[in-house]
């Protein structure tokens, strides 16, 4: 079980107010991902539910139980640190058992759940090393495999591919995908990775300085952004805001539209305007296009759109793709 | 990391260390401090009174006093000068590659090890020592009058000696600050044309700023406490002519029995020690910090 | 620089180097040698002396005389416990420093700081009195009480500039692996810190092994440790230079040589992790 609620929780360090006051509720076996820009407050609140910091104000709820009061160690919950904090001195058998050690389990109990998350997790024949003797995944797996030992009621991960590198990071995504599924334990992931959070999420959480702008499936949020930060924040490249004339055509402050729904001619179209930078990664080009009265747009093209720095060409956005924002930056 | 939990739990953690060194520093000062203003002689026990200031006014007024004050600056700066000056030549000379090195830095450091009685017992007896000692041996030799260290030159006897032990310290530090120097930078500074002599003086005279501020707080800590070496050389002796205001005060209590005026004494150096200390503090606090 | 240093330069520097390392060396090295000579060989002339008959007497001279086994004990109980003791007091406050830093962790760090530039006459005749009047004057207990104080501040600083090299997620992770507080310091932070904790005992037992105040204010004989046994050669008595040699050398050999093991972390140790 690992149903996970926040009610009204406020963090402070000192002055600075790092969570004004937030509420979020996850269901148990939801693979739940927290992302917002640096700084926000993500790994914060990651450690308020760990318990490795108190809560300012509020409450948190595990399973029913008020777990405000309760240290780490008694929430039942395990987490895997970005820099992956196994303990050097420790062979990689001894890691994973540590947690079962501390809760004085039997041996040959130790014995059987470290073979069997050696076995799930390709380490069985690593067990002797130690951490220093390991490469960056097989680091990665054994915290992940010091987590999963103890079966606990949520798994809480913060950034943990960042050190890895891009094809790694591909392949380690995959795994922890996997081990949701068979697991079907509670994960709460942070990461400021667009293609983590959009892939792995079955929830997205946005957050923005300490607040939550909108929480979703990805693809909610993708269609359908509550605001213009989340609707700035998901999707890669960036949408295009537009304010101005061209938005009180459409009845809004600012409307949006995202590169992928702009459709590229030579001859004809809504706005026409002036080829800057094209990014060409062989799937696709990004065009950066200069209309007068706008900001620079983004706009993606099939990989062989042949165009050059100066080139005009017209664009037009999909009608049905505009997103409309008030001037609270609400979306209408 | 902050959890009430953990908050409450350093403290206690951190109460022994904490509580131990305040009433290391307050029971016995308090104690001095009573004691000075008391007549108070052990030879004459039970007879204790109150004297006011008179243990102040007879220390301060004493021509020890003074020559011990004056001995304490010259041995804390002679051996400091010695010690840095020689210090930042050796390490300059250490840190060129040559063959060795190892060799050489064991052997350079060793008199740090040595102990304080140790140290001045083998410079009095087998080398000061102007009958038998190793330099009067050498005067001969030459056809020179052998010098009598001791009595003759008592305090730059003793500045030699201390020197001797803490010229490896200064040395190694300086060293090994040396050799943290970011190779790179210097060689930026080569292709930007600075001359040798400029990158000495802007790079690596500022950088060996720091390690000479805490090779100078720290050997000052020690060197204000130096006894023993005078202890077993001189005595304080001829006269005051050796004596600092450490020997002073133990003479003064231990050898005369006279409790009130060697905690007055006390009293004197502790707040010596915190002038002192305060320049000190404020020098490495700003170091640390960096 | 080395691509350009020349052989002959290295030549120069090589032999300036190893002069001066033999001049800083020679005391030590000729103290070794006479403690090798007969009383009467160790006053000759510096030649006469060197080219004289060995022996191994002063040192049976040394043994016979003053027990010399006797205070090495003092000094190796003194030394190690005053240090074992500190770090015992020390490894928690280090800890909470170093992890659970406040506000006033670097003030706390100063005042300790401080209390070692009081200078020890300041409080020289309450201890001694103290000392007298609980029987403590001459014992063992009696220094390694007060040579754990005088000690605790550099082993507390000691201890926190290693500890503050351990990642502090590390401890985390034991703390969400189930570890209490005396778990995660006994299994996790002090088995990493072993380097650091060890240069930490070694560099306070040599420092306690010379410390040349206290050991020779409140030690006459019994808890004597070499310091004050080697000032007992002060006053001259007949010839005794190969006895003292021989003394001294056996004094400063077994710290001579921990010592040559820890100069690296000497370094950091002594400048509080200002200089490493
Ligand atoms: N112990 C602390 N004391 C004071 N302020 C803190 C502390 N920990 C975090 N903060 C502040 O809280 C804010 C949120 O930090 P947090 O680490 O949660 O951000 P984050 O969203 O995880 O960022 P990143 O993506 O860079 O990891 C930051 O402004 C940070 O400076
Ligand atoms: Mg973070």
């Amino acid at each position: 079980m690992g149903k996970i609620t926040l009610r009204n929780v406020q963090k402070r360090f000192g002055e600075a107010v790092v969570i004004p006051s937030l509420d979020l509720d996850i269901e148990d076996g939801e693979f739940v991902v927290f992302v917002g820009p640096s700084g926000c407050g993500k790994s914060t609140l990651l450690r308020l539910i760990a318990g490795l910091e108190d809560v300012s104000d509020g409450q948190i709820m595990i399973d029913g139980r008020d777990a405000t009061e309760m240290p780490p160690a008694k929430r039942g919950l395990a987490m895997v640190f970005q820099s992956y904090a196994l303990y050097p001195h420790m062979t990689v058998k001894k890691n994973i058992a540590f947690p079962l050690r501390m809760a004085k389990m039997e041996p040959q109990e130790i014995e059987r759940r470290v073979s069997n998350a050696a076995k799930i997790l390709n380490l069985t024949n690593y067990l002797d090393r130690r951490p220093g003797q390991l490469s960056g995944g097989q680091r990665q797996r054994v915290a992940i495999g010091r987590a999963i030992v103890r079966e606990p009621a949520a798994f809480l991960f913060d950034e943990p591919l960042s050190n890895l590198d891009a094809a790694l990071r591909v392949n380690m995504r995959l795994e922890i995908t996997e081990l949701h599924q068979s697991l079907e334990t509670t994960m709460i992931y942070v990461t400021h990775d667009q293609v983590e959070a959009m892939t792995m999420a079955d929830k997205i959480v946005v957050l923005n300085a300490g607040r939550i702008e909108q929480v979703g499936s990805p693809l909610t949020l993708y269609r359908n952004p509550a605001n213009l930060f989340v609707a700035g924040f998901i999707g890669s490249p960036k949408m295009n805001l537009i304010e101005g004339p061209e938005a009180a055509k459409h009845g809004a402050t600012t409307i949006g539209i995202r590169p992928e729904h702009i459709d590229l001619s030579r001859e004809t179209g809504a706005w026409q305007g002036e080829v800057g930078v094209s990014e060409h990664l062989g799937s696709d080009t990004f065009l950066h296009v200069h209309v007068a009265g706008m900001p620079t747009l983004t706009v993606r093209t099939g990989g062989e759109f042949g165009v050059h720095h100066g080139d005009r060409v017209w664009l037009t956005p999909q009608a049905d793709k505009i997103h409309r924002f008030g001037a609270d930056g609400k979306a209408l | 990391m902050a959890t009430q939990h953990s908050k409450t739990a350093a403290r206690l953690m951190i109460s022994p260390a904490v509580i131990l060194l305040f009433l290391w520093m307050i029971v016995p000062l308090s104690m001095t401090l009573y004691f000075s203003f008391l007549r108070y002689n052990l030879l004459m026990p039970g007879m204790e009174s109150f004297t006011g200031w008179d243990n102040y006014y007879y220390f301060l007024t004493d021509p020890a006093f003074s020559a011990a004050l004056t001995n304490t600056i010259l041995l804390v700066v002679g051996v400091l000068v010695i010690t840095v000056v020689g210090g930042v030549l050796l390490a300059l000379l250490l840190d060129q590659p040559f063959w060795g090195q190892g060799i050489v830095r064991v052997l350079v450091i060793a008199p740090f090890f040595v102990m304080p009685t140790v140290s001045a017992l083998v410079w009095k007896n087998m080398f000061m020592n102007p009958v038998n000692g190793m330099f009067a041996h050498i005067a001969r030799g030459l056809g020179l009058q052998p010098f009598d260290f001791l009595s003759q030159a008592p305090l730059a006897s003793i500045i030699g000696i201390v020197a001797w032990q803490w010229l490896p310290f200064a040395t190694l530090i300086l060293l090994t600050a040396l050799q943290s120097l970011d190779r790179e930078q210097m060689e930026a500074a080569e292709m930007d044309g600075a001359s040798a002599l400029d990158r000495f003086l802007h790079i690596t005279v500022p950088h060996l700023t720091r390690a000479i501020t805490v090779v100078v707080l720290i050997q000052t800590i020690f060197l204000l406490g130096v006894f023993a070496e005078i202890l077993v050389t001189t005595n304080g002796g001829p006269g005051t002519a050796s004596t600092n205001i450490t020997y002073l005060v133990y003479a003064q209590s231990l050898l005369n029995y006279d409790v009130g005026g060697g905690s007055a004494g006390g009293i004197v150096a502790v707040v010596l020690a915190n002038i002192v200390a305060i320049f000190l503090m404020r020098m490495i606090g700003k170091n640390l910090d960096a | 620089m080395s691509r350009r240093t020349s052989a002959s330069r290295t030549l120069i520097v090589t032999l300036a180097a190893w002069t001066i390392a033999f001049l800083i060396f020679f005391p030590i090295l000729w103290t070794v040698l006479m403690s090798f000579k007969s009383e009467g060989d160790a006053i000759k002339a510096p030649f006469a002396m060197l080219f004289s008959d060995w022996t191994l007497q002063s040192y049976a001279d040394v043994q016979e005389r003053s027990n010399y086994a006797r205070h090495f004990m003092n000094s190796v109980v003194i030394s190690l416990g005053s240090t074992l003791v500190a770090l015992v007091i020390a490894i928690p406050a280090a800890w909470a420093m170093a992890f659970v830093p406040g506000r006033r962790t670097k003030d706390v760090l100063m005042w300790m700081l401080s209390t070692k530039m009081m200078p020890a006459v300041g409080v020289l005749i309450p201890l001694y009195l103290i000392f007298r009047d609980t029987g403590l004057l001459d014992t063992r207990i009696g220094l390694v009480i007060v040579l754990t104080l005088i000690n605790l501040p550099i082993v507390v600083w000691m201890l926190y500039t290693y500890f503050k090299e351990i990642p502090g997620e590390i401890l985390e992770a034991a703390r969400m692996d189930g570890a209490t507080l005396g778990s995660e310091i006994l299994y996790i932070l002090t088995p990493m810190a072993v380097p650091g904790i060890a240069s930490t005992l070694l560099l306070n037992v040599i420092l306690a092994w010379n410390e040349a105040f206290w050991t020779l204010q409140l030690t006459t004989s019994r808890a004597a440790p070499l310091t004050q046994f080697i000032a007992s050669y002060s006053s001259p008595e007949g010839l005794f230079y190969a006895k003292l040699s021989a003394a001294s050398t056996m004094a400063i050999a077994p710290i001579l040589i921990l010592g040559w093991f820890s100069q690296k972390q000497l370094v950091r140790g002594l400048t509080f992790g200002a200089v490493k």
